[in-house]
């Protein structure tokens, strides 16, 4: 079972509190959009064996969403960050950089 | 035979006696005994059958490892099977009784089986039970569920209550023997918060037993001083009695304490479940002594070298009066020159080495007058209950027989392996020792928490150092080491105890013994006691292909079960490794899986049981339901009313009673649980538009409008009346199951989506006790009350208002869910049974009756409203159920917009929202499927269509049901069959689904 | 006006490690906006009448006072009595503001346990550090007991206050005394 720090409220808990909301960084399709694109808005994840930028909302606590960076394989927590952005920041990623340098990770699709 | 001696027994008080009984025998033992001490000092060997041949098995280890004295605990309430005698504490009243046989210990029917063995092979289940097919259910299965399975099910509740603790340190340690201990002295002086679990009812470990000096003093003082060290510490945390059980991500251990098991007449809870993060974990597990394989080593007498050390130090019990050691190293001579010094009679050592030269403890047992055959084996056992003599062979060869001597007792070691499994739990790696001959951990890949970095650290016997010296600076050096990199600072000056070293001659890995045993005796060698696995049967699985150690275990069902292969695992896999011909480390091992010993399914519950089983949610009149004939529905935690019942009348007839009288006089619905939130901010318009498939920001202050709510994928997830409050304050009502997870979607888009959106909401849901005032009496039931104008002109079919009713402060809403009039009164929750109490009295001549759930349901299928989690059922989009009228077509985007779009979605072969009537008045079966022309691929009907809701309307006096059905709306008066799962098939008209008042009259008066 | 009910209209039971006590009802109001906005705070002060409690706390002086729900939230706690007046007040000094503030007095039950043996019974449901260097002064903690949300706080030294949802209170209150079950005393922060 994990440990969740959560950047909304400073609190760091055990998973319990929390609650895991999938892949993080999608760019939302709507009307308009084409086949392809709202197919993978709706339907296409990464699911990588790795770096994975992850959606997190601290359920039993402050209630708020927040983003965690997080590797897959080893459960290696790089860092929590807030949900009100399209793209790591750029903190997170020089931790995963230093820890994981063969891994050109991103939430880049 | 086993018995108790005059002196001796570390762990014992003589001076209180125990009675107990095994198989209904009384029996005494002693407080500190366990009871297998208790029961081999009464000369009890025999403690059980093994499982598959049903063997006689006497126990063989001293510890947790055990994997034959399995025995069921208790009476009633608390009965409990698989119990291992070698970890039960002994207590006054204790009631034991051996399992696995029929229709005694001493002559059990099964045992025939050993004489089949030869039929009884690896892999027998899977071979022998495939044909013919048909003696599967009839023949193979009732046999294998007759004789399979450990112990019995207990049948009566548990009479124990157990409970969890979360706990957090920065260090953890597990295992309160010498290296524990150290490990928790030198942590616990750098000021760092220590728990130290131990997983029996003392300190020290095996270590006193085994002698020797630390510092100059004997361990027993060494112990004493360092437990009275570390209680000066309050920092520090020592507990007994709980087992480390399983080591999981980023820090986190199960503890599992045993609190009242040994004193059960104490009051509070028997097992607690220790959830501890810490910063780091120490694990001082020790080591298990090995085995050795040779013909009838599962004998009853035939016992582990240090569990008989254990078993004559700890508890003065002599396991026989003459004890053949049999070894492969010169850790077992210590049983030997203890037996020895204890008056009893050792024949002989057997050493399967042979030693250029004797070492020390060599030198002690020839000293001691005992004889030593050195390069020597056995090559079987006698005896069939009990050890009667073994027969020796050289080591090298055969087994060809030298001579026989008679004993009563065997003590064999082949080795040690360290405890690794709370190091392997989280992925911890081992290596090959091939000096010691075992897996050890692998110190480079620890196993990696949160920060990537190793959390889990071994000391003593653990990381595969056994002399005492060792153990120690080992335990000294690996606290040590976590303390610095947790960042805490330790005295300089301390330096780790010093133990007296002895020297030793190096172990020889021994196998099979003798080397060159043939079939005969490899298939009387026993690798795993508890599953009866031997070296034929890992030998075979080899031949068989199953070459991947965790085929081969799955197989032969080695080191499965309760003991998951303690004792056998090394030895298997490298039974394995000779059979494959390979490297032991390039056969690896199988997976370390907690827990570490098997735990109480009480402890994992915890206190979830009973009231506490789940929450559930009651409204403020929940007190006056139950008062009043409520039947109970869940309804997610919720329980609401889903019919009041008078006196013997049936529920049904309660429901009809309650759909009627609503239509005809007036009904109170608790609709308290309905979801409220409040949507406020500049933006809430336009994101409740988004949220919502109608137009919301249209709405004016004052009015109410029913609305849907999908998901992204065009599905239906949501429905209900929203009110506009004022200039920019909406709210929301939501199902009753949706109040939660609305108000989470909700706040998912606008905090990560659109989160420059100026939109606060809040879920208000338990503020309010909403309570419905249905039927033709129900204005005049307000208008009792008084205090505001509820009339139509004043107050409209979809209109609120604010105002007082009764005196009570109270929100009221003219919405309508069962086509009556109808107001819904929102008042604060404190007030809620007031209100209900005062509907109730005013409309006491008007007709009053609550009503339930199940009214309510009728109620809104004759009117053909839909109901979430009926008509929806997370694949149905609005356009299916005839709510295109709720569907903006003057909107750019909504939730759900871009998905109902996709070519699937606008098909129109999609089945239609219908009303369906049988032919006959009947009601139809619920999610019956309406059968058409020809079959599917499977040869099945192929189906049109299916019920969603039905029911028997009181006021129709008939069958009414809705439905979804291929073209469904264009199929008016044609009629489907649906066959039943009674085997009748229900005949039944398409029909406008508005069964009753179809213009909506009766909701706008 | 009917005399308000509590959810379990003020039960008690002192049969256990700690009372265990519903109390109330309890003003609250919910507020959600701009917590560095100064109109907000001084709103919520003459609401709450402390001082803003800081991240992750909360400011309590007898009936009434403030605790930090979230980024964006407080709760203000007075007398049941006064809240609808003093949310009236408060919605009034943030008409020109961008904020939320509603009554939640009666969504809630409150519970009061006090006892030498409360941080254990709280370790034994909550998945928080209770030692006394880890929580302690005016800490302010949203959690889980058990299977339900609730927040908890410690007003003084041998008393804590937890919050839940009315519905619960039955199952909180049942949590709570069976987590005070005698003979369970852990003796964990000894």
């Amino acid at each position: 079972m994990l440990t969740i720090h959560c950047p909304c409220c400073g609190v760091t808990a055990e998973e319990t509190e929390f609650h895991a909301h999938g892949e993080a960084h999608l760019k939302r399709f709507g009307p308009g959009s084409s086949e392809d694109e709202f197919e993978g808005y709706l339907f296409m994840r990464k699911n990588p064996k790795g770096v994975h930028f992850e959606r997190w909302r601290h359920q039993y606590g402050c209630g708020k969403w927040f983003h965690v960076a997080r590797c897959t394989m080893t459960l290696e927590v790089f860092g929590s960050y807030s949900a009100q952005t399209t793209e790591p920041p750029q903190e997170i990623m020089d931790i995963i950089h230093d820890r994981r340098p063969d891994t050109a990770a991103g939430p880049a699709r | 035979m086993s018995t108790r001696l005059a002196t001796g027994g570390r762990l014992l008080n003589t001076a209180k006696p125990l009675n107990f009984t095994f198989n209904g025998k009384q029996l005494r033992g002693y407080e500190g005994d366990t009871l297998a001490s208790a029961l081999l000092a009464n000369d009890q060997m025999l403690m059980g059958r093994s499982f598959k041949y049903h063997r006689p098995r006497g126990v063989v280890a001293a510890g947790p490892e055990e994997p034959n004295a399995l025995v069921n605990l208790g009476s009633e309430g608390r009965f409990e099977p698989n119990q291992r005698v070698t970890t039960t504490e002994l207590f006054d009243g204790l009631e034991a009784a051996s399992q696995n046989h029929w229709p005694s210990l001493e002559f059990d029917v099964g045992a025939i089986n050993t004489h089949l063995s030869r039929f009884l092979p690896a892999g027998f289940y899977y071979k022998m039970f495939m044909y013919p097919r048909s003696f599967w259910k009839h023949v193979y299965e009732p046999f294998i569920r007759h004789s399979a399975g450990l112990g019995k099910a207990p049948k009566a509740r548990d009479a124990d209550t157990y409970e969890h603790f979360h706990a957090f340190c920065d260090v953890l340690i597990v295992g309160g023997g010498v290296a524990g201990l150290e490990a928790a002295r030198t942590a616990g002086r750098s000021g760092a918060r220590v728990l130290l679990l131990e997983q029996t009812n003392h300190f020290g470990g095996r270590a006193p037993v085994d002698g020797g000096t630390v510092d100059g003093k004997p361990v027993d003082k060494f112990v004493e001083e360092i437990l009275a060290e570390l209680s000066e510490m309050e920092n520090v945390q020592l507990r007994l009695r709980t087992m480390g059980a399983g080591v999981y991500d980023h820090g986190y251990v199960l503890g599992y304490e045993q609190l009242t098991d040994h004193v059960p007449e104490n009051a509070g809870p028997r097992h607690r479940l220790w959830r501890i993060r810490a910063g780091h974990v120490i694990t001082a597990t020790g080591a298990i002594e090995r085995p050795l394989s040779f013909a009838g080593n599962d004998i009853p007498g035939v016992m582990l070298a240090g569990a008989m050390r254990d078993y004559l130090v700890n508890f003065g019990v002599s396991v026989g009066d003459r004890t053949v050691l049999v070894t492969n190293n010169d850790n077992a001579y210590l049983t030997a020159i203890a037996l020895k010094h204890a008056g009893l009679d050792v024949p002989a050592i057997l050493d399967a080495r042979v030693l250029p030269q004797d070492s020390e403890l060599v030198a002690q047992a020839r000293a001691l007058g005992i004889r030593i055959l050195m390069g020597h084996a056995i090559s079987a056992v006698k005896g069939g209950k009990r050890v009667t003599g073994i027969a020796i062979c050289s080591q090298a060869g055969e087994g060809a027989v030298l001579e026989e001597i008679a004993c009563d007792a065997v003590a064999m070691s082949g080795g040690w392996s360290p405890v690794v499994h709370l190091w392997s739990h989280c992925g911890g790696k081992l290596r090959w020792d091939s000096k010691r001959a075992c897996f050890s951990p692998d110190v480079d890949n620890p196993p990696k928490g949160a920060d990537g970095v190793g959390f889990v650290t071994t000391a003593g016997a653990a990381s595969g150092m056994f002399p005492l010296d060792d153990v120690l600076h080992d335990a000294h050096a690996a606290a040590d080491g976590v303390m610095t990199t947790l960042g805490f600072k330790l005295p300089r000056d301390i330096s780790p105890p010093n133990a007296a070293r002895r020297e030793e001659a190096p172990m020889a890995p021994v196998w099979m013994m003798p080397h060159g045993a043939g079939a005969k005796l490899r298939e009387k060698t026993w690798l795993d006691y508890q599953n009866d696995v031997k070296v034929s049967d890992v030998r075979l699985a080899a031949q068989e292909g199953f070459v991947s150690v965790e085929h081969a275990k799955r197989y032969t069902t080695l080191g499965m079960a309760t003991d998951q292969g303690k004792l056998s695992n090394i030895n298997g896999l490298a039974t394995l490794a000779g059979a494959l011909d390979a490297e032991i480390p390039t056969v690896g091992t199988t997976t370390f899986r907690p827990p570490y010993h098997p735990i109480s399914m009480g402890a994992i519950g915890g206190g979830a049981r009973g009231a506490t089983f789940q929450p559930l949610r009651r409204t403020p009149m929940h007190d006056w339901h139950d008062a009043n004939g409520a039947i109970w529905e869940p309804v997610g935690q919720w329980r609401r009313t889903y019919a009041y019942t008078r006196g013997l009348e049936s529920t049904h007839d309660a429901v009809m009673r309650e759909v009627k009288n609503v239509r005809e006089n007036l009904g109170l619905l608790d609709a308290s649980t309905l979801g409220k939130i409040i949507v406020k901010g500049p933006d809430a318009g336009r994101f409740l538009d988004m949220l919502y498939t109608n137009m919301m920001s249209t709405l004016k202050p004052g009015k109410c409008r029913y609305g849907l709510m999908c998901n992204e994928n065009g599905f239906l997830i949501d429905d209900g009346v929203v009110a506009r409050i004022d200039e920019d304050t909406w709210l929301c009502h939501t199902t009753t199951g949706g109040a939660e997870s609305i108000h989470a979607h909700m706040e998912e888009w606008l905090q990560t989506e659109w989160w420059d959106w100026q939109v606060y909401v809040a879920n208000v849901t338990e503020q309010y006790a909403q309570i419905a005032v249905v039927g033709p009496n129900a204005r005049q039931a307000l208008e009792r009350l008084g205090g505001m104008d509820v009339s139509k002109e004043t107050l409209g079919f979809m209109d609120w208002a604010d105002g007082t009713l009764g005196g009570f402060n109270c929100r009221v809403y003219r919405i309508s869910f069962s086509g009556e009039l109808s107001y819904e009164i929102a008042v604060d929750a404190s007030h809620g049974q007031a209100l209900w109490d005062a509907l109730m009295a005013v409309g006491a001549d008007l007709g009053v009756m609550p009503y339930g759930t199940e009214a309510l349901h009728i109620l809104r299928a004759e009117k053909g409203f839909i109901m979430i989690g009926d008509e929806s059922d997370g694949t149905v989009i609005p356009q299916d159920l005839g709510l295109s009228w709720a569907i903006s077509k003057k909107k750019d985007d909504y939730l759900g917009k871009r998905a109902q779009a996709r070519s699937h979605m606008a098909d129109p072969e999609r089945w239609q929202l219908v009303g369906l009537e049988t032919t006959d008045g009947s009601t139809l079966p619920d999610g019956a499927y309406a059968v058409g022309e020809g079959t599917n691929d499977n040869g099945q009907r192929n189906t049109v269509g299916r019920v969603t809701s039905t029911y028997h309307s009181p006021n129709l006096g008939k069958g009414i049901a809705m439905g979804l059905v291929h073209h469904g709306p264009d199929r008016m008066g044609e009629v489907l069959s649906f066959p039943g799962v009674d085997g009748k098939v229900y005949e039944a008209r398409i029909v406008d689904p508005v069964f009753y008042d179809k213009d909506g009259e009766k909701q706008n008066v | 006006m009917s005399d308000p009910v509590s959810a379990l209209k003020n039960i008690f039971d002192d049969t256990g490690l700690v009372r265990v006590s519903e109390i109330g009802p309890i003003g609250m109001v919910t507020l959600r906006g701009d917590l560095s906005d100064k109109v907000l705070g001084k709103a919520a002060v003459a609401a709450g009448g402390v001082n803003l409690p800081e991240q992750g706390q909360c400011n309590t002086e007898g009936s009434q006072g403030i605790a930090w729900m979230s980024s964006d939230e407080l709760l203000i706690m007075c007398p049941y009595a006064d809240v609808h007046a003093r949310l009236a007040d408060l919605q009034e000094k943030l008409a020109g503001s961008h904020a939320l503030a509603v009554n939640v007095s009666d969504a809630r039950a409150v519970f009061d346990i006090t006892g030498d043996h409360l941080r254990e019974v709280i370790a034994k449901l909550a998945p928080v550090d209770m030692h006394p260097d880890q929580f302690n002064g005016t800490m302010f903690r949203r959690t889980r007991f058990a299977q339900v949300p609730a927040a908890f706080w410690m007003p003084d030294g041998r008393s804590a206050r937890i919050v839940c949802f009315r519905s619960v209170a039955q199952y909180m209150f049942d949590l709570l005394k069976d987590a005070a079950m005698p003979g369970s005393e852990v003796r964990h922060y000894a």
